[in-house]
């Protein structure tokens, strides 16, 4: 990691994407550890309704209440010191419209991660965040002038509270486990985006999480709803630089697509191998609605996420399409949730994962289909990739299907990238992890093909990066 | 300038398979080996490419003057030898002309890329020696590609690499007649006097279409005999078992 301690970074060498911080120069700090007064400092910094301070107040209690899910998730968990992370960092600044008053280090920060360049080249809209709060937010003039909103959260929650109000914990209750607890008794930042009837966005809209503190916590919070026939694609970045202690992040993000309506949500996410990766992220797909989440996991030392669909009305659509690649001492246990409940409901789960040295990939998943409903198709397909003998992958789906008027089909694979292909590829010139990086590009081919074409030139990079950084 | 082997010793763990093997290959000339089952001729290309399964134990091997024992496999692409392998590798998900692309990208300076409107304009050329259809750039390496297939695809990455020296192990096996008719105008197509061949061959079959300048046996890990083409018929006609190892033999 690098530190750039006169706030210049123009010249400094980093072989990885987002390993470099600037100093801290917070306002506000919660101080270490989550107790009743962190939630109120943060209630408080954010000037929050009373439904909200209380919403987060009984958060708290059931983030408590709850023990951790190591019956049948990782150990690695218990790793985790609650006591030891800050839960809300902010310079106290309002989020800028345009980037030329944004602070400089700041600016710099995502300069060096080219959202600017993203934006003027094809994004409707982008926020940064960085820590806890967003430090830039802006939509283009044509796209708001359609009604379409996109703020942060706690100014989503404060000017567009009638519709906010209406979905803000629904799809995701703060119960669902104790990291949906947490976010929701520390939540900051994250989009709240709405897109109005018969409004398609063309271009995306896209957030960029940026974490810069040592031994701090990310909770971020994302609400997207498409009213009747809209139509959004959402796309999140989100990088760190690489701390001795560890950091965590812990998002919820809900999305509501209403009749005919259609969200895609594209994640790339490159965390250091020091982040904690605790997300909960669902949609509700009300009647002939299509929900997709397009998630890409690179980095993280633990990464537990699961998207999901609930397939809410007649015809609704949900689908996954996930990449997860674990390098050394890395776990990324990733799956999808569908929930059919409504006939001829469809799913598909497309996942492929990428295990490296003694780098870990687990699928989870589950498929629900109950009793009562007639004519849902369910698709799944997990490919796993090993590279080299000491990648550990597994496989847990769970598929229940009730009745008999149904069809879901499930396939699994493992392949390995064997020493004789490797050498094939370097006999023709490329380096060792030249023909790794080709191998695994290869392997996920036809998902990236999902990406906008932007994404998948940036996913082609860090897998790239990350084969250099594996190979000797 | 040629590619040099003096006196190599090559294993695998347990049991020495190239026992002081001498071979000088010029530039412009083709070499065919010829040799029974067992007597070290895919271990010799392994070994020549850098196969982390052997274990070089003595001599050399340099490519224009320069050692190349100690570089990696890639370097040793990149320094102008090229394996036509006997059994290609399938890379699922990678089309062939990403894999060219990424191939002669890998020779071009760090950032620097290819020029795409020459590099497809050359590709189709070359696949039309070959017989190619023009699906095969999108087609993913080696997948689902026929035995004979697999061998075409070998030779058009050679005449799309052209390197300084080529080894072509067993490049006939699995091809039919007309096959074999157009790997050989593939090869024969990239003969020239800078470039060299090594043919490794069973069957005299093959140096009916390639035809070789000069023609060694090798047996038990060592060349026994070197001649001209007509040896090769002239093993096709008696076998190997009359070969006696002649450097022995001067020796003693």
């Amino acid at each position: 990691m690098v530190t750039a301690p006169d706030n210049d970074i123009s010249d400094i060498k980093v072989d990885s994407v987002g390993d470099f911080t600037f100093p801290e120069r917070n306002k506000y700090d919660s101080g270490f550890g989550i107790t009743e007064k962190t939630v109120d400092f943060i209630a408080d910094v954010k000037n929050d309704p009373d439904w909200i301070r209380e919403f987060r107040h009984k958060a708290l209690k059931i983030f408590q209440d709850k023990p951790m899910p190591t019956h049948w998730a990782t150990k690695d968990l218990e790793n985790i010191k609650f006591d030891e992370f800050r839960y809300y960092l902010s310079d106290g600044q309002k989020p800028k419209r345009s980037w030329d008053d944004v602070p400089e280090d700041v600016k710099k920060t995502f300069d060096r991660l080219g959202i600017p360049e993203q934006e003027r080249k094809f994004l409707a809209g982008v926020e940064a965040q960085y820590d806890s709060e967003a430090a830039y937010s802006n939509i283009k003039a044509a796209v708001e002038e359609q009604g379409v909103i996109f703020v942060n959260s706690t100014e989503g929650l404060h000017k567009h509270p009638e519709i906010f109000r209406k979905w803000f914990g629904k799809v995701i209750p703060t119960g669902d486990n104790k990291f949906s607890a947490l976010n929701s008794a520390v939540f900051s930042g994250g989009s709240f985006i709405y897109v109005p009837p018969g409004v398609k966005v063309k271009h995306p809209l896209q957030a960029y999480f940026r974490i810069n503190s040592e031994q701090f916590g990310q909770f971020e919070r994302t609400l997207i709803i498409a009213d009747e026939g809209a139509e959004v694609m959402y796309m999140e970045g989100c990088t760190a630089p690489k701390f001795e202690t560890a950091t965590l992040h812990s998002a919820v993000v809900e999305l509501v697509a209403m009749k005919g309506a259609k969200i895609q949500y594209v994640t790339v996410q490159n965390w250091s191998s020091n982040v904690f990766n605790l997300v909960t992220k669902r949609g509700i797909a009300h009647e002939d609605a299509e929900v997709r989440w397009i998630d890409c996991n690179i980095g993280s030392r633990l990464t537990m996420k699961y998207p999901g669909v609930i397939m809410k009305g007649k015809r609704a659509r949900g689908e996954v399409i996930s990449i997860a690649l674990a390098n050394s001492g890395q776990h990324q246990d990733t799956g999808a949730k569908m929930v059919h409940a409504a006939d001829d409901t469809t799913s598909n789960v497309i996942s492929k994962s990428i295990s490296i040295g003694q780098g870990r990939s687990t699928y989870c998943g589950l498929v629900h289909i109950p009793k009562h409903l007639k004519g849902c198709k369910n698709n799944t397909e997990c490919d796993a990739l090993l590279i080299n003998s000491n990648s550990h992958t597994d496989t847990y789906p769970a598929i229940s299907v009730r009745g008999n008027q149904h069809s879901t089909q499930h396939e699994a694979s493992v392949s390995q990238v064997s020493a004789d292909q490797i050498f094939y590829l370097m006999q023709r010139g490329l380096t060792e992890a030249e023909a790794m990086s080709l191998s695994v590009n290869g392997f996920i081919n036809d998902l990236v093909k999902e990406f906008p074409m932007e994404y998948s030139v940036e996913l082609k990079r860090l897998i790239d990066l990350e084969m250099e950084g594996s190979v000797g | 300038m040629s590619l040099e082997i003096k006196a190599l010793h090559a294993q695998i763990p347990g049991r020495e398979i190239l026992k002081g093997l001498n071979l000088t290959i010029n530039p412009g000339e083709v070499h065919a080996i010829m040799g029974p089952n067992g007597s070290g001729k895919s271990t010799l290309s392994k070994v020549l490419c850098g196969h982390e399964d052997y274990e070089v134990t003595s001599g050399e091997v340099l490519l224009d003057g320069e050692n190349i024992l100690d570089m990696p496999v890639d370097a040793r692409s990149r320094a102008g030898l090229f394996l036509a392998f006997q059994y290609p590798h399938e890379i699922p998900g990678v089309s062939n002309a990403n894999f060219l692309r990424a191939a002669l990208k890998a020779r071009l300076p760090k950032g620097e890329d290819i020029d795409a409107v020459k590099f497809y304009k050359q590709l189709y050329a070359r696949m039309d020696q070959l017989e190619m259809d023009r699906s095969f750039t999108s087609r993913s390496v080696n997948e689902g590609f026929s035995g004979g297939e697999k061998k075409r695809n070998e030779i058009l990455q050679l005449m799309m690499l052209e390197p300084k020296y080529a080894i072509l192990d067993e490049t006939d096996s699995g091809l039919d007649i007309d096959a074999l008719k157009i790997v050989s105008r593939g090869v024969n197509a990239m003969r020239s006097e800078n470039r060299g061949f090594l043919v490794i061959t069973h069957y005299q079959r093959l140096l009916n279409y390639i035809q070789p300048d000069i023609v060694h046996v090798l047996k038990d890990g060592r060349i026994v005999k070197t001649g001209g083409k007509e040896l090769s018929l002239e093993l096709e006609e008696r076998g190997y078992d009359w070969v006696t190892d002649e450097s022995l033999a001067t020796a003693a």
